[in-house]
């Protein structure tokens, strides 16, 4: 099976496990990852303004690829997902919008939403199936208690995004119980970290995710996973004294494809 | 611009309309940046729609949102407060000069572990 990518940004640099990871799994699903061409940032962060458009191209270009090739769009960096899938959504369903971005790409063309975003969580559950998943396990994860850490990005604004259950998912708990592990529920998965707010105010951020650390902890987590770089980032430098990692990579790990020199 | 032409503008640009708010508060209770936050979410639904938003262009508060969507997803009434937030936050800094971080600030923000999602979604929010 082949998909279209939009590793974006992050997954370039600071985040090179859970690109390298993604890639890895993937082979081992069968599932050939082809990189957008010349993709572009998709800006961090989604512009709920109507009238904001040049910040929504780079999203547009990409889906746009994707409808081209006849093949869905696959992120992982929960922000990258999470600024594409809304801006398909009002190309989908703001008229007014998806023509002034028709108009200003100026190609033959148009393109009105049409292409399918998965996440690759949603890709492993929707397409693959999670049995799939069970199946490819050589090294079960047994007796590990992960807690998975959804943040915002992934489930909100929920009318768009359509993962899971906003207030209470479980796709990540499913896929940590694929992989031979123990899910570990508290009630802050989904709170945010603080996200951005790092840059300009960490101490506001040090709150948010001390919050999430602690409710992780006293729930019995011994190690936290995400999709999101920004998360893991605030998690890590706030004071988790327990392993922060990607979801790809403790995949990786049950599918016998991680090293042990792997890293940045 | 004049505060008439404000409102008009912000409603337009956020597609919100502020007249939905029962003002039970739940976007505040469930608001992670509430302690930050001089005006809480539900009090920009409520001086938006009162006309009163002269205090909240000079307000602090305009840059504690976190886009978390949560006031979004939780508000009973679908107001979607976070949009009213972002499009008083943009009549502010897409005036001249009006930019909240600059390039030459991002400097003594950073730590060599940040990742360039931090950086480009607070330009983002930050800056037109
Ligand atoms: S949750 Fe909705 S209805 Fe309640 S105060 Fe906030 S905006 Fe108004
Ligand atoms: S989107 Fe902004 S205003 Fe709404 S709950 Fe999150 S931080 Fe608060």
């Amino acid at each position: 099976m082949k998909v279209s990518y939009f590793p974006g940004c992050t997954l370039k640099n600071k985040a090179k496990d859970l690109d390298r990871y993604t890639y890895r799994t993937a082979e081992v699903l069968g599932v050939a990852l082809e990189e957008i061409e010349e993709w572009q940032c998709c800006g961090g962060v989604f512009s709920t303004a109507k009238d904001e458009i040049a910040s929504k191209l780079s999203s547009v270009r990409a889906l746009k690829a994707a409808y081209k090739k006849g093949q869905p769009l696959v992120t992982v960096c929960s922000g990258c997902h999470n600024v594409i899938k809304q801006t398909n959504y009002v190309m989908q369903n703001d008229r007014d919008f998806a023509d002034k971005v028709n108009r200003y790409m100026a190609e033959e063309d148009a393109y009105n939403g049409e292409t399918d975003v998965y996440n690759y969580l949603e890709l492993l559950r929707d397409v693959i199936g999670f049995d799939k998943i069970k199946e490819k396990v050589v090294n079960p994860l047994t007796g590990k208690k992960i807690g998975a850490y959804y943040g915002c990005l992934l489930l909100r604004p929920s009318t768009v995004m359509k993962m899971d259950d906003p207030e209470n998912p479980r796709i990540i708990e499913d896929l940590i119980s694929a992989l031979g592990a123990e899910p570990v529920v508290y009630a802050n998965r989904n709170e945010c970290c603080g996200g951005y707010i790092a840059l300009e105010d960490p101490k506001s951020a040090e709150k948010r995710s001390l919050d999430i650390i602690r409710n992780a902890k006293a729930n019995g987590a011994e190690m936290i996973i995400t999709a999101c770089p920004l998360c893991k980032y605030n998690l890590i430098k706030n004071g988790a004294d327990i392993p922060v990692v990607y979801f790809t990579e403790l995949l990786a790990e049950a599918f016998g494809v991680k090293e042990e020199n792997d890293g940045e | 611009m004049e505060n008439k032409y404000l409102k008009d503008e912000v409603v337009r640009i956020s597609g919100v309309d502020p007249k939905k708010c029962m003002r039970c508060g739940k976007c505040t209770a469930t608001c992670p940046s509430f302690d930050e936050m001089e005006y809480h979410p539900h009090q920009f639904v409520y001086m938006v729609e009162s006309g009163d938003i002269e205090p909240l262009l000079h307000s602090e508060s305009l840059y504690k949102c976190l886009s978390c969507f949560a006031c979004v997803d939780r508000c009973p009434r679908g107001v979607e407060p976070a949009k009213l937030v972002e499009a008083v936050k943009l009549s502010v800094i897409r005036q001249k000069e009006s930019n909240r971080l600059k390039a030459d600030d991002i400097a003594k923000y950073l730590d060599s572990d940040m990742p360039q999602q931090a950086i480009v979604s607070a330009f983002r929010k930050y800056s037109k």
